[in-house]
């Protein structure tokens, strides 16, 4: 009997506003605790909610992105519940009509693009943090996050793998940092999921589901969902049931274990916000919105596959980040001459040296235009392509620009005829026994006259010149 | 003097004839000498009064006086204002002290206004009859063995009884109107909107509204027009309202051509027959003074109760949610843990009627009872507002009866809410709708004053304000006074 696995993941998304959803303080991370607090975001009496216009703009665009509807009104209910963390005791939250409904994302699976459907977008504001360690039995309350806008991006349950779950996150994790909405540090908490995750065995209704909560990184969130498939097959193969419940991954233990059972779920008492008229957009508004969205990764991707005739996997590696595929853009403008070629040295060449530094693109201590002209001078036949590496460490290193290394370390590739032949004939000279079998028939010996001129000239001999004189003076 | 209108006091003023430190110690003098008897302050800093008055009179010395220039005013404890404690007349906002003034506070101070006191309320704004209030009830001064009306009864006593010549209310339900009309007051509940509800503690958001109480219908107006206006920290307060002049408007002599509502749904069986002799007489002096009065039906009345009884305690269930102990105001001793905390702390600190009202809130918007309760209420406020939209398509105005009965004695109702929440029969309606209205004094019944209630389209507050002028200049009503508070002047 096979199993079908069914997942739909809540996305929790910080959007980055200078200021907060409701009120003037500042979403600067990790201040002083209390320190970006003020009568509103701390729910202090008769204090009002005016909404943040940015949070609203950028959630429309990330809807916009993800191809869906933006309702031109929306509302803002209130979410009841006490905790100590929420100072109204009430979260400010879209319920009933969320500003965003009916997207989709593609994911490559290897057997094409899958479609998964983006339900809604709303708009919400954070809670505080209660903080209990080494405060003695006594917890402490931070609201610096009190207020601070979140987008809560929720799917429909078509993830059937922890592999497409993850695809699906990284995809849309891709978008949100493209379109500059959010920093989405998994590690500050700025992107965080819930995961619904259920099984049932082929054709059959949907299985009773649980809920992983909040869970701030990749590799946590598909050992926790496995994690959970598991448990459940088990249980039901063991002829029990799973219990309808929130569980909290615990990735020292490497288990989930239950947080709250559905008897014990809160009646949120949703109502519509009173202190919030309506958010109404314009279709022109929104329009406009949309006329400054950037490229987003899915075309990119494409364009740099048929603009530049890059393989699917190059595009891909180029487009992870906004920044980098600018970068890349800004080496083809400088070195037009062989796009696949300034994929390759970006790609291979700069990208893993910048990763052995701990560095990404935008740390780079060399500009486009300086590889650019590195590449130049390999089309020049100044360098040859082994010697270009060898540039490129020291420009890394020094910062000097690339003409000065190849002066100052001597390296400019010998073309020189004259000069050429003469080095052939000293390793001829040097071989007679080789020279010999060679013109015996021992044709794979020409490989090595190359290798013993390369190495004579310390690689600065034009490799296809030694090639043709080679095969002239060997006759 | 006592019973003199801001307007009689600020031509004093302006005049020379007194200064605002005098102004202002004649009335902390007949706090001092009233208040344990009618208990209409909770909170008085003479110091800070005298203060106020004698920073008014420096800036009268150098400039142009403002327009509320050393006028006493005295505000309902609802209000944040950074001077003093602000409780809500509650014991859960034990040791609460604002950080911050409510906006109207500030309006009212950058107009020059000396602020008097906190005046006693139902505890978070939730009564009838200021029976509620963690301080104590305050007395009727007409007769101090009945209640004054809720739950803005100490903003209304203090005017009534010359302990300040204005206050500030709220009006959630006729909180501001039906004191008045109980104590012979003018009370205006201006449209939902036209003043921010900013640093005012909420009771139901999408109902409070903040007005004036005073002795005249022009000093009404001069306030409203003072407080009014967008404020951009209140979302609900309208950017764009239409406005007029506030003065201007009071200066009606006459009712010519004016058509006045009669609602048949507003003189029912049950009513008081003196008040509602009183109230016909009135519309009769309308009729004498040029309107033509026009019977109408706003059908929907009925239910009006009912729906403000299920919407405003859903609202104040999650607005009172944040008394939860954790931050400000009262805390349990000892407790055990978080739940015992917040449960502990919460039953001492509110007072019946207000957990009676977050438990019907809390149930009217648990899940499965949401739509049997909450929906069904909001598509009766529609309703009722369509009522109100067709009456003025034949009407300018409409008049009803403020209260169906005169001040009702302490402790008569106190043991039946439902009763009780019948008090609001009248008023509720205007704020289902975010309509003004205004009550005026229109005679006694038993002795007691009855309030006649003007109600008008949405920012038309000019056209009651001109009914409500016309009719001031034509009677006498609004120069009684309780004898007993030394009201022969
Ligand atoms: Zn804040």
């Amino acid at each position: 009997m096979s199993w079908e696995v069914v997942i739909g993941l809540e996305v929790h998304c910080q959007i980055n506003t200078k200021t907060k959803a409701f009120c003037g303080c500042s979403t600067e991370f990790g201040a002083e605790p209390n320190s970006q607090t003020c009568p509103v975001c701390l729910g202090m009496p008769g204090q009002l909610p005016v909404l943040n216009d940015e949070a609203a703009r950028k959630t429309i665009l990330t809807g916009l992105a993800i191809n869906a509807n933006i309702n031109l009104e929306s509302k803002f209910d209130r979410k009841n519940y006490f905790y100590p963390d929420l100072p109204k005791g009430y979260q400010i939250s879209q319920f009933a009509v969320p500003i965003v409904e009916g997207g989709y994302i593609d994911i490559p699976t290897k057997d094409g693009e899958k479609r998964l459907g983006v339900t809604r977008i709303h708009m919400e504001e954070d809670a505080g943090k209660s903080m209990h360690e080494g405060l003695d039995a006594v917890s402490h309350i931070d609201l610096n996050r009190s207020g601070i806008p979140l987008m809560e991006i929720v799917s429909e349950p078509d993830m059937r793998s922890a592999d497409e779950a993850i695809a699906y996150l990284k995809q849309l994790h891709q978008i949100i940092k493209f379109l500059g909405v959010s920093g989405a540090d998994m590690e500050k908490g700025q992107f965080r999921c819930d995961a619904n995750v259920s099984v049932r065995r082929k054709g059959e209704p949907l299985g009773t589901r649980t809920e992983m909560k909040n869970m701030n990184s990749f590799r946590f969130i598909k050992q926790a969902i496995e994690f959970e498939v598991l448990r459940q097959i088990e249980i039901i193969e063991d002829g029990g049931e799973v219990k309808q419940e929130s569980r909290l991954w615990d990735s020292v233990k490497n288990e989930s274990r239950s947080m709250r059972s559905k008897e014990e779920a809160h009646d949120y008492r949703y109502f519509p916000e009173p202190d919030l008229p309506p958010l109404r957009v314009t279709q022109e508004e929104v329009d406009n919105i949309k006329a400054g969205m950037p490229e987003l990764p899915n075309q990119l991707r494409k364009r740099f596959e048929t603009e530049f005739g890059l393989s699917a996997y190059d595009a891909d590696v180029l487009t992870q980040t906004q920044a980098l595929a600018q970068w890349y853009e800004a080496l083809v403008a400088a070195h037009p001459a062989n796009p696949k070629q300034c994929a390759n040295w970006l790609a291979n060449e700069l990208l893993g040296r910048l990763k052995e530094l701990g560095k990404d693109i935008s740390e780079s201590p060399i500009s486009a235009q300086a590889l650019a002209s590195l590449l130049d001078r390999i089309a020049d036949n100044t360098i040859s392509g082994k010697i270009a590496k060898d540039v490129l460490d020291a420009m890394m290193e020094s910062g000097k620009d690339v003409d000065t290394i190849i002066d100052e370390k001597g390296l400019k590739q010998v073309s020189d005829t004259g000069a050429i032949d003469s080095m052939i004939q000293e390793v001829l000279d040097a071989n007679p026994g080789q020279v010999e079998a060679y013109k015996g028939g021992q044709d794979r010996l020409f490989g090595f006259f190359v290798g013993q001129v390369m190495k004579a000239s310390k690689g600065k001999a034009n490799p296809a010149m030694v090639n043709q004189r080679l095969k002239e003076l060997l006759g | 003097m006592p019973f003199r209108s801001l307007s009689d006091i600020q031509a004093q003023l302006n005049a020379g004839e007194r200064t605002a430190v005098e102004v202002a110690q004649l009335y902390l003098d007949r706090i001092k000498q009233y208040n344990d008897d009618l208990n209409a302050f909770v909170h008085i800093d003479a110091e800070h009064v005298l203060a106020q008055a004698q920073a008014s009179d420096a800036y009268r010395a150098d400039h142009e006086p403002r327009p509320l220039e050393g006028l006493p005013i005295a505000v309902k404890d609802i209000f944040c204002t950074q001077n003093g404690p602000t409780r809500c007349c509650s014991n859960i906002l034990e040791g609460f002290e604002a950080p911050y003034d409510a906006h109207v506070i500030t309006r009212l101070k950058e107009a020059g206004a000396v602020l008097v006191g906190k005046t006693n309320m139902d505890e978070f704004a939730m009564g009838s009859s200021n029976e509620t209030s963690a301080f104590g009830g305050c007395k009727n001064p007409w007769n101090t063995d009945c209640i004054p009306g809720g739950s803005s009864g100490g903003s209304a006593v203090a005017v009534a009884a010359g302990l300040t010549p204005a206050a500030l209310g709220t009006d959630t339900g006729g909180s501001i109107r039906q004191p008045a009309a109980l104590t012979g007051l003018v009370g205006l509940k201006p449209t939902y909107g036209r003043i921010s509800r900013r640093g005012i503690i909420a009771f139901a958001s999408s109902l409070d509204q903040a007005g004036p109480m005073t002795r005249t219908v022009k000093d009404a107006a001069l306030l409203t027009s003072i407080m009014s206006g967008h404020d951009a920290g209140d979302a609900t307060s309208v950017a764009d309202a239409p406005n007029f002049d506030w003065l201007t408007a009071c200066e009606a002599k006459d009712m010519k051509g004016l058509k006045i509502g009669k609602p048949k749904e507003y003189f029912i069986d049950g009513m008081d027959e003196e008040v509602r002799a009183q109230v016909e007489a009135a519309l009769k002096k309308c009729e004498d003074m040029g309107a033509e009065i026009v019977d109408i039906s706003l059908p929907h009345t009925e239910y009006a109760v009912a729906a403000y009884y299920v919407i405003a305690p859903s609202e104040a269930s999650t607005n009172l949610s944040r008394y939860d102990a954790v931050r400000f105001g009262h805390r349990c001793d000892n407790p055990e843990d978080l739940e015992d905390m917040y449960a502990r702390s919460r039953d001492e600190g509110f007072g019946d009627e207000v957990k009676r009202r977050i438990l019907t809130g809390t149930f009217a918007l648990s899940s499965g009872y949401y739509d049997a309760y909450y929906l069904k209420a909001q598509k009766v406020r529609t309703l009722i507002s369509q009522d109100f939209k067709e009456a003025f398509e034949k009407v300018d105005v409409i008049a009803t009866p403020t209260s169906p009965i005169p001040a009702f004695k302490s402790g008569e109702k106190t043991e039946d809410p439902l009763t009780m929440y019948l008090s609001d029969i009248f008023t509720i309606a205007v704020n289902l709708a975010g309509l003004p209205g205004l009550s005026q004094p229109c005679g006694f019944a038993q002795g007691l004053p009855v309030g006649l209630q003007w109600i008008a389209p949405a920012w038309q507050e000019d056209k009651i304000l001109a009914a409500a002028s016309a009719y001031e200049n034509a009677t006498d009503w609004h120069n009684q006074h309780p004898k007993e508070f030394g009201g022969e002047t």
